[in-house]
Protein backbone atom coordinates (compact mmCIF):
# COMPACT_ATOMS: atom_id res chain seq x y z
CA UNK A 1 0.00 0.00 0.00
CA UNK A 2 2.12 2.81 1.16
CA UNK A 3 5.00 1.32 -1.82
CA UNK A 4 1.91 2.62 -3.94
CA UNK A 5 1.78 5.70 -2.76
CA UNK A 6 5.03 6.65 -2.70
CA UNK A 7 5.06 5.31 -6.44
CA UNK A 8 2.15 7.74 -7.23
CA UNK A 9 3.65 10.85 -5.23
CA UNK A 10 6.79 10.01 -7.39
CA UNK A 11 5.08 9.77 -10.69
CA UNK A 12 3.18 13.17 -10.09
CA UNK A 13 6.58 15.14 -9.29
CA UNK A 14 8.09 13.82 -12.50
CA UNK A 15 5.28 14.90 -13.97
CA UNK A 16 5.12 18.05 -12.90
CA UNK A 17 8.85 19.02 -13.30
CA UNK A 18 8.44 17.09 -16.85
CA UNK A 19 5.71 19.91 -17.25
CA UNK A 20 7.89 22.57 -15.86
CA UNK A 21 10.95 22.00 -18.51
CA UNK A 22 8.25 21.74 -21.48
CA UNK A 23 6.36 24.91 -20.89
CA UNK A 24 9.66 26.73 -20.42
CA UNK A 25 11.22 24.90 -23.42
CA UNK A 26 7.92 26.30 -25.22
CA UNK A 27 8.26 29.92 -23.97
CA UNK A 28 11.95 30.41 -24.96
CA UNK A 29 10.94 28.77 -28.25
CA UNK A 30 8.43 31.32 -28.89
CA UNK A 31 10.75 33.88 -27.58
CA UNK A 32 12.69 33.62 -30.16
CA UNK A 33 10.38 33.34 -33.00
CA UNK A 34 8.96 36.93 -31.60
CA UNK A 35 12.37 38.32 -31.61
CA UNK A 36 12.98 37.18 -34.61
CA UNK A 37 9.82 38.69 -36.35
CA UNK A 38 11.34 42.17 -34.43
CA UNK A 39 13.94 41.68 -36.84
CA UNK A 40 12.22 41.52 -40.22
CA UNK A 41 10.00 44.30 -39.25
CA UNK A 42 12.84 46.65 -39.29
CA UNK A 43 14.35 45.01 -42.04
CA UNK A 44 11.39 45.40 -43.95
CA UNK A 45 11.14 48.72 -42.99
CA UNK A 46 14.90 49.89 -43.97
CA UNK A 47 13.93 48.29 -47.54
CA UNK A 48 10.81 50.27 -48.01
CA UNK A 49 13.39 53.77 -46.94
CA UNK A 50 15.72 53.12 -49.02
CA UNK A 51 14.14 54.01 -52.42
CA UNK A 52 12.66 57.38 -50.70
CA UNK A 53 16.53 58.13 -49.97
CA UNK A 54 17.81 57.35 -53.40
CA UNK A 55 14.82 59.62 -54.54
CA UNK A 56 15.69 62.14 -52.72
CA UNK A 57 19.59 62.55 -53.09
CA UNK A 58 20.15 61.05 -56.49
CA UNK A 59 19.82 64.62 -58.57
CA UNK A 60 22.33 66.57 -55.96
CA UNK A 61 24.53 62.86 -56.86
CA UNK A 62 24.88 62.92 -60.27
CA UNK A 63 28.82 62.21 -60.31
CA UNK A 64 28.03 59.40 -57.67
CA UNK A 65 25.89 57.19 -59.65
CA UNK A 66 27.78 54.25 -59.05
CA UNK A 67 27.29 54.46 -54.87
CA UNK A 68 23.47 54.58 -55.67
CA UNK A 69 23.91 51.76 -57.77
CA UNK A 70 24.93 49.66 -55.09
CA UNK A 71 22.66 50.52 -52.33
CA UNK A 72 20.06 49.85 -54.76
CA UNK A 73 21.61 46.62 -55.94
CA UNK A 74 22.66 45.64 -52.69
CA UNK A 75 18.73 46.28 -51.34
CA UNK A 76 17.98 44.32 -53.88
CA UNK A 77 19.60 41.20 -52.45
CA UNK A 78 18.98 41.76 -49.18
CA UNK A 79 15.07 41.56 -49.77
CA UNK A 80 15.56 38.21 -52.24
CA UNK A 81 17.99 36.85 -48.98
CA UNK A 82 15.20 36.95 -47.13
CA UNK A 83 13.72 33.37 -47.45
CA UNK A 84 17.21 31.22 -47.27
CA UNK A 85 17.61 31.76 -43.71
CA UNK A 86 19.40 33.98 -40.94
CA UNK A 87 23.10 33.34 -42.20
CA UNK A 88 22.36 34.51 -45.84
CA UNK A 89 20.02 37.20 -44.67
CA UNK A 90 22.62 38.85 -42.21
CA UNK A 91 25.43 38.61 -44.58
CA UNK A 92 23.21 40.28 -47.46
CA UNK A 93 21.86 42.64 -44.79
CA UNK A 94 25.83 43.12 -43.56
CA UNK A 95 26.65 44.26 -47.75
CA UNK A 96 23.14 46.75 -47.50
CA UNK A 97 24.56 48.25 -43.99
CA UNK A 98 28.32 48.54 -45.87
CA UNK A 99 26.94 50.42 -48.62
CA UNK A 100 24.74 52.90 -46.90
CA UNK A 101 27.16 54.17 -44.53
CA UNK A 102 29.30 55.10 -48.13
CA UNK A 103 26.61 56.97 -49.43
CA UNK A 104 26.20 58.79 -46.21
CA UNK A 105 29.85 59.29 -45.98
CA UNK A 106 29.47 60.78 -49.23
CA UNK A 107 26.04 62.90 -48.37
CA UNK A 108 28.74 64.78 -46.08
CA UNK A 109 30.89 66.71 -48.83
CA UNK A 110 27.41 68.13 -50.68
CA UNK A 111 26.41 70.82 -48.13
CA UNK A 112 23.23 71.46 -50.03
CA UNK A 113 22.15 67.83 -49.01
CA UNK A 114 23.49 68.19 -45.20
CA UNK A 115 20.93 71.24 -45.42
CA UNK A 116 18.26 69.59 -47.21
CA UNK A 117 15.54 68.76 -44.11
CA UNK A 118 13.81 65.73 -46.27
CA UNK A 119 17.11 63.99 -46.46
CA UNK A 120 17.96 64.90 -42.80
CA UNK A 121 14.78 63.63 -41.80
CA UNK A 122 15.56 60.14 -43.81
CA UNK A 123 18.77 59.69 -42.62
CA UNK A 124 17.62 60.35 -39.02
CA UNK A 125 14.71 57.12 -39.52
CA UNK A 126 17.91 55.26 -41.48
CA UNK A 127 20.07 55.67 -38.51
CA UNK A 128 17.10 55.00 -35.98
CA UNK A 129 16.32 51.58 -38.35
CA UNK A 130 19.93 50.61 -38.40
CA UNK A 131 19.92 50.71 -34.62
CA UNK A 132 16.62 48.82 -33.82
CA UNK A 133 18.28 46.35 -36.30
CA UNK A 134 21.19 46.18 -34.45
CA UNK A 135 19.24 46.16 -31.11
CA UNK A 136 16.77 43.97 -32.14
CA UNK A 137 20.01 41.23 -33.50
CA UNK A 138 21.18 41.93 -29.81
CA UNK A 139 18.31 40.46 -28.11
CA UNK A 140 17.60 37.57 -30.77
CA UNK A 141 20.89 36.52 -30.14
CA UNK A 142 20.74 36.58 -26.28
CA UNK A 143 17.51 34.55 -26.35
CA UNK A 144 18.93 31.88 -29.16
CA UNK A 145 21.64 31.88 -26.39
CA UNK A 146 19.30 30.66 -23.87
CA UNK A 147 17.31 28.84 -26.19
CA UNK A 148 20.04 26.24 -27.32
CA UNK A 149 21.53 26.16 -23.99
CA UNK A 150 18.61 24.84 -22.33
CA UNK A 151 18.26 22.06 -25.68
CA UNK A 152 21.47 20.70 -25.55
CA UNK A 153 21.80 20.58 -21.39
CA UNK A 154 20.90 18.11 -19.35
CA UNK A 155 17.91 17.64 -17.74
CA UNK A 156 15.76 19.81 -20.42
CA UNK A 157 17.56 18.16 -23.26
CA UNK A 158 15.94 14.73 -22.70
CA UNK A 159 12.75 16.66 -23.08
CA UNK A 160 13.85 18.67 -26.08
CA UNK A 161 14.78 15.52 -27.58
CA UNK A 162 11.59 13.69 -27.07
CA UNK A 163 9.45 16.92 -28.62
CA UNK A 164 11.91 18.08 -31.59
CA UNK A 165 13.02 21.12 -30.17
CA UNK A 166 15.71 21.91 -32.29
CA UNK A 167 19.25 24.81 -32.19
CA UNK A 168 18.14 27.95 -34.07
CA UNK A 169 21.09 29.98 -35.95
CA UNK A 170 22.61 33.23 -35.04
CA UNK A 171 21.91 36.11 -36.79
CA UNK A 172 25.64 36.80 -36.81
CA UNK A 173 27.02 40.13 -36.83
CA UNK A 174 29.12 42.24 -39.06
CA UNK A 175 32.76 42.83 -38.28
CA UNK A 176 33.87 45.22 -35.84
CA UNK A 177 30.37 45.21 -34.32
CA UNK A 178 30.85 46.70 -30.63
CA UNK A 179 31.64 43.92 -28.45
CA UNK A 180 29.86 42.75 -24.90
CA UNK A 181 31.29 45.22 -22.44
CA UNK A 182 32.23 43.51 -18.45
CA UNK A 183 29.47 44.39 -16.23
CA UNK A 184 30.83 45.00 -12.82
CA UNK A 185 28.36 45.90 -10.04
CA UNK A 186 29.77 46.59 -6.66
CA UNK B 1 16.06 41.04 -13.47
CA UNK B 2 13.31 38.66 -12.40
CA UNK B 3 15.02 38.60 -9.05
CA UNK B 4 14.69 42.34 -9.53
CA UNK B 5 11.09 42.47 -10.14
CA UNK B 6 9.59 40.18 -7.73
CA UNK B 7 11.43 42.00 -5.04
CA UNK B 8 9.50 45.87 -6.83
CA UNK B 9 6.76 43.99 -6.53
CA UNK B 10 6.91 43.27 -2.70
CA UNK B 11 8.20 46.10 -2.03
CA UNK B 12 5.51 47.83 -3.56
CA UNK B 13 3.25 45.91 -1.47
CA UNK B 14 4.49 46.25 1.80
CA UNK B 15 4.73 49.72 1.11
CA UNK B 16 1.18 50.18 0.44
CA UNK B 17 0.72 48.25 3.93
CA UNK B 18 3.49 50.42 5.63
CA UNK B 19 1.68 53.85 4.91
CA UNK B 20 -1.99 52.38 5.43
CA UNK B 21 -0.92 51.30 8.85
CA UNK B 22 1.21 54.57 9.38
CA UNK B 23 -1.27 56.81 8.39
CA UNK B 24 -4.38 55.04 10.61
CA UNK B 25 -2.06 55.12 13.31
CA UNK B 26 -1.59 58.49 13.24
CA UNK B 27 -5.67 58.81 12.68
CA UNK B 28 -5.90 57.64 16.03
CA UNK B 29 -3.44 59.25 17.95
CA UNK B 30 -4.39 62.67 16.06
CA UNK B 31 -8.14 61.64 16.99
CA UNK B 32 -7.50 60.58 20.71
CA UNK B 33 -5.83 63.93 21.06
CA UNK B 34 -7.87 65.74 19.15
CA UNK B 35 -11.81 64.66 19.63
CA UNK B 36 -10.66 63.05 22.94
CA UNK B 37 -10.46 59.46 24.08
CA UNK B 38 -10.24 56.00 22.55
CA UNK B 39 -13.73 56.59 20.36
CA UNK B 40 -12.18 59.96 18.41
CA UNK B 41 -9.13 57.75 17.96
CA UNK B 42 -11.02 55.53 16.41
CA UNK B 43 -13.12 57.31 14.51
CA UNK B 44 -9.98 58.97 12.65
CA UNK B 45 -8.56 55.33 12.57
CA UNK B 46 -11.22 54.74 10.08
CA UNK B 47 -10.86 58.02 8.44
CA UNK B 48 -7.36 57.76 7.98
CA UNK B 49 -7.42 54.20 6.94
CA UNK B 50 -10.30 54.60 4.45
CA UNK B 51 -8.66 57.31 2.46
CA UNK B 52 -5.26 55.85 3.02
CA UNK B 53 -6.07 52.39 0.71
CA UNK B 54 -8.51 54.69 -1.31
CA UNK B 55 -4.87 56.74 -2.24
CA UNK B 56 -3.30 54.01 -2.23
CA UNK B 57 -5.30 51.92 -5.10
CA UNK B 58 -5.23 55.60 -6.86
CA UNK B 59 -1.81 55.92 -6.58
CA UNK B 60 -1.10 52.38 -8.12
CA UNK B 61 -3.74 52.96 -11.15
CA UNK B 62 -2.72 56.78 -11.95
CA UNK B 63 0.38 57.62 -10.06
CA UNK B 64 2.25 57.79 -13.44
CA UNK B 65 -0.44 60.50 -14.24
CA UNK B 66 -0.14 62.68 -11.81
CA UNK B 67 3.69 62.44 -11.57
CA UNK B 68 3.27 63.11 -15.17
CA UNK B 69 1.07 66.45 -14.79
CA UNK B 70 3.53 67.41 -11.14
CA UNK B 71 6.06 67.38 -13.72
CA UNK B 72 4.69 69.47 -16.47
CA UNK B 73 5.44 66.71 -19.49
CA UNK B 74 3.46 67.07 -22.07
CA UNK B 75 3.20 63.99 -24.30
CA UNK B 76 5.23 63.95 -27.96
CA UNK B 77 4.91 61.17 -31.09
CA UNK B 78 6.85 60.32 -33.27
CA UNK B 79 5.87 63.52 -35.91
CA UNK B 80 6.76 66.30 -32.63
CA UNK B 81 9.93 64.56 -31.85
CA UNK B 82 11.62 62.16 -34.43
CA UNK B 83 14.74 61.57 -32.52
CA UNK B 84 13.72 61.35 -29.07
CA UNK B 85 10.66 58.57 -29.71
CA UNK B 86 13.09 56.46 -32.02
CA UNK B 87 16.12 56.36 -29.29
CA UNK B 88 12.67 55.42 -27.05
CA UNK B 89 11.66 52.52 -29.73
CA UNK B 90 15.29 51.62 -30.19
CA UNK B 91 15.69 51.25 -26.11
CA UNK B 92 12.71 49.02 -25.96
CA UNK B 93 13.39 46.80 -28.68
CA UNK B 94 17.02 46.53 -27.44
CA UNK B 95 15.13 45.45 -23.77
CA UNK B 96 12.67 43.30 -25.39
CA UNK B 97 9.57 44.81 -23.84
CA UNK B 98 6.45 43.94 -25.39
CA UNK B 99 5.86 47.99 -26.23
CA UNK B 100 6.58 51.69 -26.43
CA UNK B 101 6.35 53.61 -23.41
CA UNK B 102 4.22 56.73 -23.87
CA UNK B 103 7.37 59.44 -24.56
CA UNK B 104 6.83 62.87 -22.50
CA UNK B 105 9.22 65.72 -22.57
CA UNK B 106 9.81 68.50 -20.25
CA UNK B 107 10.13 72.38 -21.22
CA UNK B 108 12.76 73.04 -18.87
CA UNK B 109 16.56 74.26 -19.75
CA UNK B 110 17.66 71.69 -16.79
CA UNK B 111 19.03 68.55 -18.52
CA UNK B 112 17.47 65.71 -16.51
CA UNK B 113 15.03 62.47 -17.01
CA UNK B 114 12.61 60.16 -15.68
CA UNK B 115 10.45 57.05 -16.35
CA UNK B 116 7.42 55.90 -14.46
CA UNK B 117 3.94 53.81 -14.73
CA UNK B 118 2.97 50.74 -12.74
CA UNK B 119 4.64 47.83 -15.21
CA UNK B 120 6.36 47.65 -18.88
CA UNK B 121 2.85 47.57 -20.29
CA UNK B 122 1.58 51.20 -18.56
CA UNK B 123 4.89 52.76 -18.58
CA UNK B 124 5.74 56.77 -19.58
CA UNK B 125 9.75 58.60 -20.33
CA UNK B 126 9.59 61.76 -19.61
CA UNK B 127 13.25 63.72 -21.00
CA UNK B 128 13.63 67.39 -20.38
CA UNK B 129 14.03 69.97 -23.59
CA UNK B 130 17.36 70.54 -21.95
CA UNK B 131 18.34 67.42 -22.10
CA UNK B 132 17.95 66.94 -25.52
CA UNK B 133 19.33 70.24 -26.76
CA UNK B 134 22.48 69.37 -24.51
CA UNK B 135 23.00 65.33 -25.40
CA UNK B 136 23.93 63.72 -28.76
CA UNK B 137 22.36 60.72 -30.12
CA UNK B 138 24.15 58.41 -28.18
CA UNK B 139 24.29 59.88 -25.02
CA UNK B 140 20.18 60.41 -25.38
CA UNK B 141 20.67 56.76 -25.96
CA UNK B 142 22.71 56.17 -22.47
CA UNK B 143 19.95 58.49 -20.63
CA UNK B 144 16.86 56.21 -21.91
CA UNK B 145 18.30 52.81 -21.84
CA UNK B 146 18.43 53.90 -18.16
CA UNK B 147 15.56 54.37 -17.92
CA UNK B 148 13.90 51.63 -19.72
CA UNK B 149 16.06 49.22 -17.12
CA UNK B 150 13.81 51.12 -14.27
CA UNK B 151 10.77 50.20 -16.28
CA UNK B 152 11.87 46.39 -17.19
CA UNK B 153 12.58 45.80 -13.54
CA UNK B 154 9.58 46.91 -12.29
CA UNK B 155 11.32 50.23 -10.19
CA UNK B 156 8.77 52.39 -11.57
CA UNK B 157 6.01 50.94 -9.87
CA UNK B 158 7.64 51.32 -6.59
CA UNK B 159 9.51 54.54 -7.40
CA UNK B 160 5.65 56.10 -8.18
CA UNK B 161 4.17 54.76 -5.54
CA UNK B 162 6.89 56.47 -2.72
CA UNK B 163 6.22 59.54 -4.72
CA UNK B 164 2.63 59.12 -4.47
CA UNK B 165 2.80 58.02 -0.60
CA UNK B 166 5.42 60.19 0.66
CA UNK B 167 4.17 63.00 -1.00
CA UNK B 168 0.41 62.00 0.98
CA UNK B 169 2.03 61.40 4.37
CA UNK B 170 3.96 64.69 4.32
CA UNK B 171 1.25 66.74 3.41
CA UNK B 172 -1.28 65.15 6.27
CA UNK B 173 1.80 65.71 9.02
CA UNK B 174 1.88 69.17 7.44
CA UNK B 175 -1.72 70.01 7.95
CA UNK B 176 -1.85 68.33 11.04
CA UNK B 177 0.92 70.94 12.48
CA UNK B 178 -0.02 73.85 11.24
CA UNK B 179 -3.44 72.96 12.10
CA UNK B 180 -2.35 72.45 15.71
CA UNK B 181 0.12 75.31 16.11
CA UNK B 182 -2.31 77.75 14.96
CA UNK B 183 -5.45 76.71 17.04
CA UNK B 184 -5.39 72.90 18.00
CA UNK B 185 -4.62 73.91 21.16
CA UNK B 186 -7.47 76.25 22.19
CA UNK B 187 -10.07 74.16 20.77
CA UNK B 188 -8.91 70.95 23.19
CA UNK B 189 -8.85 73.69 25.99
CA UNK B 190 -12.39 74.16 25.65
CA UNK B 191 -13.53 70.30 24.49
CA UNK B 192 -13.19 67.33 27.08
CA UNK B 193 -12.11 67.52 30.58
CA UNK B 194 -12.20 63.76 29.70
CA UNK B 195 -8.91 63.41 28.93
CA UNK B 196 -6.58 65.55 31.42
CA UNK B 197 -3.42 64.57 31.53
CA UNK B 198 -3.92 61.80 29.52
CA UNK B 199 -4.88 64.28 26.25
CA UNK B 200 -2.55 66.42 26.89
CA UNK B 201 0.35 63.35 26.72
CA UNK B 202 -1.67 62.09 23.55
CA UNK B 203 -1.32 65.83 22.00
CA UNK B 204 2.51 65.52 22.50
CA UNK B 205 2.63 61.70 21.12
CA UNK B 206 0.45 62.91 18.15
CA UNK B 207 3.04 65.89 17.53
CA UNK B 208 5.56 63.52 17.93
CA UNK B 209 4.61 60.96 15.38
CA UNK B 210 3.22 64.17 13.10
CA UNK B 211 7.00 65.22 12.95
CA UNK B 212 8.33 61.30 12.73
CA UNK B 213 5.83 60.61 9.99
CA UNK B 214 7.40 62.12 6.83
CA UNK B 215 11.05 61.54 8.15
CA UNK B 216 9.83 57.74 8.20
CA UNK B 217 8.61 58.02 5.22
CA UNK B 218 11.78 60.12 3.52
CA UNK B 219 13.79 57.34 5.05
CA UNK B 220 12.23 54.53 2.82
CA UNK B 221 12.93 57.39 -0.24
CA UNK B 222 16.57 57.45 0.46
CA UNK B 223 17.16 53.88 1.09
CA UNK B 224 15.66 52.71 -1.96
CA UNK B 225 17.50 54.38 -4.63
CA UNK B 226 20.98 54.82 -4.10
CA UNK B 227 21.29 51.08 -5.44
CA UNK B 228 18.71 51.06 -8.00
CA UNK B 229 20.54 53.82 -9.90
CA UNK B 230 24.24 52.04 -9.70
CA UNK B 231 21.61 48.72 -11.01
CA UNK B 232 19.70 50.67 -14.05
CA UNK B 233 23.25 52.26 -15.09
CA UNK B 234 24.57 48.32 -15.35
CA UNK B 235 21.58 47.40 -16.94
CA UNK B 236 21.26 50.69 -19.74
CA UNK B 237 24.96 49.43 -20.84
CA UNK B 238 24.00 45.84 -21.05
CA UNK B 239 20.76 47.15 -23.66
CA UNK B 240 23.53 49.57 -25.30
CA UNK B 241 26.93 47.76 -25.07
CA UNK B 242 27.96 51.61 -24.97
CA UNK B 243 28.99 52.84 -21.22
CA UNK B 244 30.76 55.69 -22.93
CA UNK B 245 27.39 57.71 -23.86
CA UNK B 246 25.96 57.48 -20.45
CA UNK B 247 28.88 58.07 -18.70
CA UNK B 248 29.08 61.01 -21.23
CA UNK B 249 25.32 61.94 -19.75
CA UNK B 250 25.97 61.84 -17.06
CA UNK B 251 29.67 64.11 -17.19
CA UNK B 252 27.02 66.91 -19.05
CA UNK B 253 24.13 66.73 -16.28
CA UNK B 254 26.55 66.94 -13.80
CA UNK B 255 28.24 69.99 -15.06
CA UNK B 256 25.02 71.76 -15.49
CA UNK B 257 23.98 73.70 -12.30
CA UNK B 258 20.74 74.65 -12.93
CA UNK B 259 17.89 73.07 -10.83
CA UNK B 260 14.82 71.23 -12.21
CA UNK B 261 11.81 74.15 -10.95
CA UNK B 262 9.18 71.26 -11.62
CA UNK B 263 10.97 68.75 -9.48
CA UNK B 264 9.90 68.28 -5.54
CA UNK B 265 11.22 66.26 -2.44
CA UNK B 266 8.24 63.32 -3.58
CA UNK B 267 9.47 63.15 -6.88
CA UNK B 268 13.29 63.71 -6.61
CA UNK B 269 13.57 59.96 -6.61
CA UNK B 270 12.81 59.28 -9.78
CA UNK B 271 15.07 61.33 -11.98
CA UNK B 272 18.23 60.15 -13.16
CA UNK B 273 20.37 62.90 -11.62
CA UNK B 274 19.29 64.86 -8.16
CA UNK B 275 17.23 67.69 -10.06
CA UNK B 276 17.27 69.72 -7.06
CA UNK B 277 21.19 69.96 -6.65
CA UNK B 278 21.22 73.55 -6.40
CA UNK B 279 18.93 73.87 -3.08
CA UNK B 280 20.84 71.33 -1.09
CA UNK B 281 24.76 71.68 -2.72
CA UNK B 282 26.20 71.37 1.05
CA UNK B 283 24.57 68.77 2.57
CA UNK B 284 27.12 66.03 2.93
CA UNK B 285 26.77 62.78 0.37
CA UNK B 286 25.23 60.46 3.35
CA UNK B 287 21.88 59.20 4.46
CA UNK B 288 19.83 62.46 3.08
CA UNK B 289 20.36 61.96 -0.60
CA UNK B 290 18.40 60.33 -3.17
CA UNK B 291 20.89 59.80 -5.59
CA UNK B 292 24.63 58.35 -5.03
CA UNK B 293 27.46 60.52 -6.20
CA UNK B 294 27.47 61.14 -9.71
CA UNK B 295 30.92 61.21 -10.07
CA UNK B 296 31.53 57.61 -8.87
CA UNK B 297 28.40 56.47 -11.38
CA UNK B 298 30.77 58.04 -13.91
CA UNK B 299 33.78 56.32 -12.63
CA UNK B 300 32.39 52.79 -12.71
CA UNK B 301 30.65 53.49 -16.33
CA UNK B 302 34.29 54.54 -17.52
CA UNK B 303 35.64 51.24 -15.73
CA UNK B 304 33.63 48.95 -17.81
CA UNK B 305 34.89 50.98 -20.74
CA UNK B 306 38.34 50.47 -19.98
CA UNK B 307 38.97 54.00 -20.43
CA UNK B 308 40.09 56.66 -19.00
CA UNK B 309 38.56 60.32 -18.37
CA UNK B 310 39.96 61.87 -21.06
CA UNK B 311 37.20 59.38 -22.70
CA UNK B 312 34.93 61.96 -21.65
CA UNK B 313 35.27 64.83 -24.38
CA UNK B 314 31.85 66.09 -25.05
CA UNK B 315 30.37 64.71 -27.79
CA UNK B 316 29.11 68.12 -28.99
CA UNK B 317 31.59 70.96 -27.53
CA UNK B 318 34.32 72.14 -28.68
CA UNK B 319 37.18 69.13 -28.72
CA UNK B 320 39.99 71.05 -27.73
CA UNK B 321 38.32 72.82 -25.03
CA UNK B 322 37.43 69.84 -23.64
CA UNK B 323 40.29 67.84 -24.09
CA UNK B 324 42.98 70.56 -22.44
CA UNK B 325 40.48 70.56 -19.54
CA UNK B 326 39.99 67.34 -19.00
CA UNK B 327 43.79 67.15 -19.54
CA UNK B 328 43.63 69.29 -16.67
CA UNK B 329 41.45 67.73 -14.23
CA UNK B 330 43.85 64.53 -13.91
CA UNK B 331 43.07 60.89 -13.32
CA UNK B 332 43.20 61.84 -9.60
CA UNK B 333 39.58 62.23 -9.98
CA UNK B 334 38.01 59.51 -11.16
CA UNK B 335 39.04 57.55 -8.18
CA UNK B 336 37.16 59.84 -5.85
CA UNK B 337 33.78 60.73 -5.14
CA UNK B 338 35.46 62.30 -2.23
CA UNK B 339 34.08 65.90 -3.51
CA UNK B 340 31.20 64.67 -5.22
CA UNK B 341 28.13 66.00 -3.09
CA UNK B 342 27.90 68.50 -6.03
CA UNK B 343 28.33 66.62 -8.66
CA UNK B 344 30.30 69.80 -10.23
CA UNK B 345 32.77 68.78 -12.03
CA UNK B 346 36.00 71.62 -11.80
CA UNK B 347 36.43 71.77 -15.93
CA UNK B 348 32.69 71.86 -16.54
CA UNK B 349 31.64 75.45 -17.13
CA UNK B 350 27.64 75.59 -17.83
CA UNK B 351 26.85 74.49 -21.56
CA UNK B 352 27.28 77.24 -23.81
CA UNK B 353 24.34 76.72 -26.48
CA UNK B 354 26.97 74.66 -28.31
CA UNK B 355 28.44 75.58 -32.21
CA UNK B 356 28.06 71.83 -34.02
CA UNK B 357 31.53 70.52 -34.39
Amino acid sequence: MIAVIVIIVILVVLGIIFAGIYNSLVGRRNRVDNSWSQIEVQLKRRHDLIPNLVEAVKDYMSYEQETLTKVTAARAAAINAGSQGPQAQAQAENMLTESLKSLFAVVENYPDLKANQNVLSLQEELTATENKISFARQFYNDSVLTYNNKIQMFPSNVIAGMFNFTTRQFFEAPEGDREVPKVDLR
Amino acid sequence: MDEQIRRNRRASWLLMGFVVALLAALGFVIGAAVLGGTDGGLGLLGVFGVVAIAWSILGYYSGDKMVLAVSGAHQVSHENEPQLFNVVEEMTIAAGLPNVPAVYVIEEPAPNAFATGRDPQHSSVAVTRGMMQMLDREELQGVVAHEMSHIRNYDIRFATLVGILVGMIALVADFFLRWSFWGGFGRRRGGGDSGGNAGAIMMVVALVLAILAPLAAYGVQFAISRRREYLADASAVELTRNPLGLARALNDIAGDPQPLRHANRATAHLYIANPLKNKKTKEVSGVFDTHPPIQKRIAILLEMAHVGLEALVPGRRAAEAAGVSAAAAGPAEAAGASNGASGLRPHDPPPPPAPPA
